[in-house]
């Protein structure tokens, strides 16, 4: 009798400790809610809320809550203000200098360890602008190839077989492509090389001429590296073909880049320097428009074929508040090949993994490929990833900008001086003041 | 203590004393102020290479947009005082497009003159005359924010028009009994009456001389047509069209808020004060010679 009450005591305890531990696991079944800032809108937020909701799915411990159209500044005041998300995204890779440099975004070497995930399920050019001074403070969420656009209608109007592969033929293209109006005004433009056009910076121009921004030491070498002078000689003679006046003029008339009035879209422009998303948006906005997609031409031929790489970089707060559940739902984003696959069938950025740009979930595109070839090019490079973060670059485009315009007389001259400039920027970026 | 120490230490004081501190070190906004003395000086006056451009250009602002301001504000207060039928309607329509908010107006402008589109430009070509590029052109998009000054002059001419009319008629009428023309009325009558007033403007126009920002950063931002892409930190759409109006205070924003260099800002913010409060004591000494104030 004494071990019947004894084993129903137990049985009891069992049956009440079950109980308070079913009710302890009902309260902690809680989502822990993660906030995600990324930069897309409209279209592009929606495919990434979409992806969103599917790993909530597969993850009922955890709710997203996807904020989109958010920029750098929003993301650097959330971080100084200690109301950060618990996920960032940038629209590109300009600023990884400064959240590594600084310790802003985390360094997710560690975490990245702990989950088995090694740089090397990355393409080169990806780890280089996810990284910064030895930390790894980003990881790659898709990525933007650069290439050209060109309006096969207007091509055959011309007379032209294909898209041009050397900068000679470019330059012969771009003026068969040209229309004037009777007063001399562009009617429509074959290539426009202006610096701040649209896609236009110089980072994406230099590469297919072989430019680099820095030599083995870390100084910026722009006026000894040749292929600077070559191509912004190129450019200014293109502009004065033209017209300064007469691009300008042009321009204005012009439509919004992300709009269906964007010039290529609408005949405006025959050839054009873009991102692999345009193909999406000519989908959407202008599905009838035949037009191809071909690596930008490049002044040596053994360049061609590559382009200019950056895109989304997706990273963790200093202050978010739970790293860890950030880190799954980072690693899943960044690395699952169904989900970059999927994501990138939705928006046609380019998947970021390796192994990603060859999953067979990904939908077959005639245009879209040749992105994925620029991507997967060993040539192919981006922009420098420095402490001075986006202004590096904005100051080598300030030069080229002052240069079309003809307010640089001496062009070695001036690309010294930018030299010292730059080298000067970066000193001071890093904290120094005055080099 | 009193509610207005409270408020002057809050709002000015500490902050004031703050951003003196932020000036002597690196601070990127996401790790901690590390002193670096007067390097962020140093680098202000001797390295930037474009200080000297934003201090140019917004000297050239002062110097155009705050005498036509001041000379536009002052004609249109005589017209409207000497107004007799339809008073009330000059009085609003003039008044009127200083209520459109600074970014709206800028966005308008910068349509209406569009070189390519723009109905100004339209205009220009069906009278055989080539339009300039206007916001387009650095050598007329100082001019064109110029005339967006101008036209949106309401504030200042409210001031004037009743600093005028509060001017004496007994001074005038004495002064034409003396033979005093309608000038001579102007010149020894009106213009020390209203001393006062004209010191006023012409010292807040400096001031916000000095400030000038949002006009100058829509027109640039619309005008290089990079206004649809806020995500875009490469968009060197700021001064645009080639630094024509990078202004002072727009390179102190992108120093502080685009390159995160909120130390080097707080130098560039310090520097204004200084040269605001030198600029506005001069100014003030200098009107002793010409402002007539009622207890002299």
């Amino acid at each position: 009798m004494k071990r019947v009450a004894m084993a129903g005591a137990l049985v009891a305890i069992a049956l009440t400790a079950a109980g308070v531990a079913s009710g302890a696991a009902r309260h902690h079944a809680a989502p822990t809610k993660l906030t995600v800032w990324v930069g897309w809108s409209a279209r592009e937020l929606a495919a990434f809320k979409k992806l969103a909701a599917e790993y909530q799915k597969a993850n009922p411990d955890v709710s997203l809550s996807v904020v989109g159209s958010i920029n750098d500044d929003k993301i650097v005041a959330a971080i100084r203000a200690g109301t950060a998300p618990d996920v960032v995204s940038s629209f590109n890779s300009y600023n990884v200098g400064i959240y590594c440099g600084t310790g802003g975004w985390i360094d997710l070497s560690s975490l990245m360890k702990q989950s088995g995930i090694s740089t090397s399920m990355f393409p080169p050019t990806t780890n280089y602008y996810t990284q910064y001074g030895g930390k790894k403070c980003a990881l790659p969420l898709l990525a933007d190839a650069y290439g050209l656009y060109y309006n096969k209608t207007l091509f055959k109007k011309a007379g032209i077989a294909g898209p041009p592969k050397t900068i000679a033929e470019l330059t012969a293209d771009a003026k068969k492509l040209t229309i004037r109006n009777s007063d001399g005004s562009l009617k429509q433009v074959g290539i426009d090389p202006f610096i701040g056009f649209y896609e236009n910076v110089p980072e994406r121009w230099i590469l297919p001429w072989g430019g680099t921004y820095t030599d083995s030491g870390g100084k910026a070498h722009l006026a000894t590296n040749s292929a600077w002078a070559k191509w912004l000689t190129w450019q200014k003679q293109m502009i004065d073909w033209y017209g300064y006046k007469n691009l300008v003029k042009f321009q204005a008339g012009l439509g919004d880049e992300f709009s269906a009035s964007n010039a290529f879209e609408v005949g405006k422009v025959a050839m054009n320097l873009d991102g692999e998303w345009r193909v999406a948006f000519i989908h959407a906005e202008h599905p009838t428009l035949d037009y191809g997609t071909a690596p930008m031409p490049s002044a040596t031929p053994s360049l061609y074929g590559s382009g200019y790489i950056n895109g989304t970089i997706i990273g963790i707060p200093k202050n978010g508040k739970h790293t860890q559940q950030a880190w799954d739902f980072v690693k899943w984003v960044t690395t699952n090949t169904h989900a970059l696959a999927e994501f990138s069938n939705a928006i046609k950025n380019v998947p970021s993994t390796t192994a990603s740009t060859h999953s067979k979930e990904l939908v077959p595109d005639v245009h879209f490929a040749t992105f994925l070839k620029i991507f997967a090019n060993p040539k192919s490079g981006t922009s420098p990833i420095e402490a001075s973060g986006a202004s590096y670059t904005n100051a080598v485009q300030n030069f080229a900008t002052k240069w079309q315009a003809g307010q640089v007389k001496d062009l070695h001259a001036g690309l010294v001086t930018l030299d010292k400039q730059l080298d000067a920027q970066v000193a001071q970026a890093k904290g120094g003041g005055v080099p | 203590m009193s509610p207005w120490l409270v408020g002057f230490s809050v709002f000015f004081g500490y902050p004031l004393v703050f951003s003196a501190y932020l000036s002597l070190t690196h601070y990127d906004l996401l790790s901690s102020p590390r002193w670096v003395g007067f390097a962020n000086y140093r680098y202000l006056f001797t390295i930037d290479p474009q200080t000297w451009t934003a201090v140019r250009n917004t000297l050239w602002l002062i110097g155009v947009l705050v005498p036509l301001q001041v000379l536009s504000a002052f004609g249109l207060a005589l017209m409207l005082a000497r107004a007799r039928q339809g008073v009330g309607i000059f009085r609003t329509i003039f008044y009127l497009p200083a209520l459109a908010p600074p970014v709206a107006a800028t966005l308008g402008f910068v349509f209406i003159l569009n070189p390519a589109t723009g109905p100004v430009n339209t205009i220009l070509s069906h009278l055989g005359i080539s339009g300039p590029l206007w916001f387009q052109d650095p050598s007329w998009s100082k001019p064109s924010l110029v005339l967006l000054g101008i036209w949106g002059v309401g504030n200042t001419m409210i001031i004037f028009l009743a600093a005028v009319l509060d001017v004496p008629r007994t001074l005038y009428e004495s002064a034409q009994l003396d033979g005093a023309g309608p000038l001579q009325r102007l010149r020894y009558v009106t213009l020390p009456s209203i001393s006062p007033v004209i010191l006023f403007a012409v010292v807040l126009g400096v001031i916000q001389g000095l400030q000038y920002f949002t006009q100058a950063y829509v027109a640039a931002g619309v005008a290089a047509g990079q206004a649809s892409q806020a995500a875009d930190v490469t968009a060197v759409s700021l001064g645009y069209p080639l630094d024509s109006t990078l202004f002072y205070p727009v390179l102190l924003y992108q120093h502080g808020f685009v390159d995160f260099q909120m130390g080097y800002a707080s130098a560039m913010a310090m520097f204004l004060l200084v040269v605001s409060f030198a600029v506005t004591l001069v100014i003030v000494v200098n009107s002793r010679r010409w402002v007539h104030s009622g207890a002299r």
